[in-house]
Parts: C-alpha cells; structure tokens; sequence
C-alpha cells in the first residue's frame, strides 16, 4: 500500500539549516547535508530544502549545497526559494535535486508553472501555496505570507494543478507555528485534486499529523521545528501513526 | 567497468550518485562499442516513453541492447523500453520483456478490502462525521497519477532481491506500468497489480527507483553489481 509519507523541511540561509523562532529570528540548528543524512537514516520518506537567503551569494552557494545533497542522500529531496524561472528550475535539477517548489513567482506569473512542467515533467514541480483566511475565505499570500494577492486557495491550486504542478504543497499562515494542528476541512477538499497534497504548517502533536492524514485526506505531512528540536521523533511518529493504522514506511 | 546508457533523457545524476555511493566505477555513455565491453548495464530513464525510445533508436541502441550478454539493468522508463510494447505515445519498445506498458487506472480494479481502507480507519474517538464526510471520502475512491511515493513489493523472487524481504518499500514516480507476466520477479498493487520488477535471461529491470529508495534500493543496486 502506497505510504503516507514524513517529510522533515529545512530551511537554509547561507548554507546552514536555521529555524525561525518567535521574537528571536532565526537560529542555526545544523549542516543542512549531515541534518538531511539524519533524518533519512531515521525514517523520512522525503526531504525539502527551503532557501530563504537574500543575498545573491547565498543563493549561489544553495546551488552547490543541492549538489552536496545530492552526493549523499538516497531519498527523494525536493528544493525551493526563490526560484523564478525554467533556468532556475533547470540548475537545480543538474544539481541533483528530484522536484522543485514554486510559490511567489508562479503566482505573479502562472506561466512559469507551464514552462517547467513541459520542459521537465509534472512530477518535478511541486505548487507551495500559502493562505490565510480573511471573512471565512481563504486568500492566496506571497512572501511568506506578508502580501495578500487576489487569488482564492481553491481556484488557484486547481489552476496550478491544471497547468501542469504534479503535487500541491499548502501552508496556512492561520495556523503555521500555532502547533494547534491542520486546517483538515481544507485540506479534505483540495484533496479532491487529482494530485498529491502535502500538509504543511500547524503541527504540535502525532494526533495533528494522523489527523491531516486520516480526516484531511492529506498524501504527506510537512514539518520543521517538530523534527529540529526532537519534540517528536520520526521513528517515534511513524511507530505511533502505524499503531493508528496509517500506512506508513517503517 | 559499469557504463550508464546516457540517450539524452534528462537526469542521469542520481543514479550516478548511487554508483557512487555503492563505490563502483562507472561511465556515462552511448557509445555501442563501449557498452558491447561493459561488465554492467543500467538504462535509467525519465521522460516519455517514444520519445526515450526515438533517442534510443537515433543512437542505434535499439539495434545494441538486444545484443548485450552482460547483466541489464533497467531503471523506470528504462525497465519500459524494454518491454513489448507502451500506451504512452503509442510506442513499440525492445521486447525483451513479453509484457505490455499500460496506463495506470484512476479508478481501483483491485477489489478493496474492507477493513483496510486506503487512508486508514478513522481515529479514535473520532465523532460521527457531518457535512464534511463526501469530501474527506471522495479521495479514496480516486486514485491520484502518477504513483508517487513510497509503495510495497511482493511475491518477491531473484537474486536480485537477495535480502530485500516481502513487503519492502520503494520509491516510485510513474503513470504507466508494465503487466505481470512470466518474468515478473515483483509485484506492486496500485489500481491494479503491476511488475515491480522483471527479469529474462541476463536483463532486469525495476519500475522503482533503486536510486531514491534508501537502503533497500542500495541493496538491490548491490544485488545487481554482484549478479
């Protein structure tokens, strides 16, 4: 049977993973590849690579960490940030990378989505869309959540599904780093895209990541800090989310 | 030496990596001669099927695998092209495998068991659901393409397989699969049962990506080098 998959997310910021933490900015909490390594060695079906550095030289070198990542890891890994064109997309997967995420730019410029999915495949490119809910509906963001754009979450995944984005990877700013748990009504309804769904954002407890997998009808579950900080171990979860029989690779 | 069939179908690089890894030399290639002295094979693949097998063809290599006395490895669209035959963009394949290529299903042709539901029973102490119960349920009954992620082997048997138990999982991403047959050395249900992995003579091939799926498919891959 097809495994719910664990997916750790580190973010990288001049190549090192670091993790946000309230009124603290951010903290360094370990070298991205031995970090991946871990966790792979632990049980994670899947890796995500967020590049959130500003500078150009950051980015210069998360090219040569994706390469590196690519050396020793022997899961899938997914790579992200900032990424705004087919070239872009393209010097990510010579590095090595298995898909990358898009998010801000595809939504300034839906296209991009199209020109990568024709170029390298639907199974290489991952829509990250984050939301929040404003009056009850939930309104698209960018830039990690501190614009608002026009676009409802609904439509938006269902285009992005439609131009060619082989899973959808959703976020809700309403509830991410809450750790009261998933929006799972939400998650149930874009699970009735045609495409895998990751869930993102929210998680404090193995009731939270059952739940989003079970009642959210969710494919994977996204975290971070989670992972960082051990507060639950992935053998752990996996034991436990199997003991709730959710089919999980152990 | 272990030559990598590199026809131009996009990324070779990770299972590159994984010869790496596993500490065996290797080259990257089309070249026939080379490959008619290779100890190994592997032709990895990602892409479409008739396209692959035009670039295949425009290298003469059609006309080369056949020939190849040397354990093949065939990895995913690599494992197709050696087949009679792939739905996706009606193509004729090498034929070494007397199985055809189809289109995964949307919908199970498996029957479904009742008491293992696709996404799990429902939590304990989970309430009785109201309004939002067709939408947490339509997704069971469609199945999501392609088949991504990490699924379950079975009826397992080879020497390729040495130490890899029932039931091991490995990583895929495809929307076509190749029909049990006779050289079906594995199977995976998803919609329906396909071939895991084959086997005839000296060829082999895998629908998975040994290359991604940690270290069951180190093993396999190590399997294969020692054949």
């Amino acid at each position: 049977m097809l495994a719910k998959r664990i997916i750790p997310c580190l973010d990288i910021r001049d190549s090192q993973t670091v993790k946000g933490i309230h009124f603290e900015g951010l903290r360094k909490v370990g070298d991205p590849v031995e970090l991946g390594a871990k966790y792979a060695a632990q049980g994670a079906d899947e890796l995500v690579y967020l590049d959130i550095s500003a500078s150009q030289e950051g980015r210069r070198t998360f090219t040569d960490l994706v390469t590196r990542i690519a050396a020793r890891i022997d899961i899938p890994f997914t790579v992200g940030g900032g990424i705004s064109s087919v070239e872009d997309a393209g010097r990510l997967l010579d590095a090595g990378a298995d898909k990358v995420t898009v998010n801000s730019a595809a939504v300034r410029n839906p296209a991009l989505i199209d020109a990568i999915a024709a170029k390298y495949g639907s199974q290489f490119i991952v829509a990250a869309i984050d939301a929040r809910t404003v009056d009850g509906r939930w309104v698209v963001t960018t830039h990690g959540g501190k614009r608002s754009t026009d676009r409802e979450l609904f439509t938006w995944a269902r285009e992005a599904v439609d131009r060619g984005a082989g899973e959808i990877l959703f976020t809700s700013m309403d509830h991410d780093g809450t750790k009261n748990g998933y929006p799972c009504e939400t998650f149930a309804r874009l699970a009735e895209l045609p495409v895998p769904i990751i869930a993102s954002g929210g998680a404090g407890s193995v009731d939270h990541i059952a739940e989003v997998l079970t009642r959210g009808c969710a494919d994977a579950a996204l975290a971070a800090s989670i992972f960082h900080y051990n507060e639950i171990p992935i053998p752990a979860l996996k034991r436990e989310l199997a003991q709730r029989g959710i089919a999980v690779r152990l | 030496m272990i030559a990598v069939v590199d026809y131009d179908t996009g990324n070779l690089r990770s299972v590159a990596e994984a010869l790496r890894r596993a500490g065996a030399e290797f080259t990257l290639t089309s070249d026939a001669a080379l490959l008619r002295r290779a100890e190994r094979v592997i032709l990895p693949g990602v892409g479409e099927a008739s396209s692959a097998m035009a670039k295949l063809r425009q290298r003469g290599l059609d006309e080369v695998l056949p020939t190849l006395t040397c354990p093949v490895l065939g990895i995913c669209i690599g494992m197709q092209l050696l087949c009679l035959s792939s739905e996706e963009g009606d193509a004729r394949c090498l034929g070494i495998f007397p199985t055809r290529v189809r289109r995964l299903p949307t919908v199970s042709e498996t029957p479904q068991n009742p008491t293992g539901p696709a996404n799990g029973p429902a939590l304990a102490g989970d309430t009785p659901r109201s309004g939002s119960s067709a939408a947490a349920t339509a997704p069971h009954t469609r199945l999501k393409i392609p088949h991504v992620g990490w699924d379950t082997i079975q009826g397992v048997r080879s020497p390729l397989f040495e130490g890899i138990p029932e039931e091991s999982y490995v990583y895929y991403v495809h929307s076509f699969a190749a029909d049990p047959c006779p050289a079906t050395i594995a199977t995976t249900d998803y919609g329906r049962c396909f071939s895991a992995a084959l086997n005839r003579d000296n060829f082999y091939g895998t629908q998975f990506h040994p290359e991604k799926s940690g270290a069951t498919g180190a093993r396999l891959l190590r399997n294969f080098l020692s054949l």
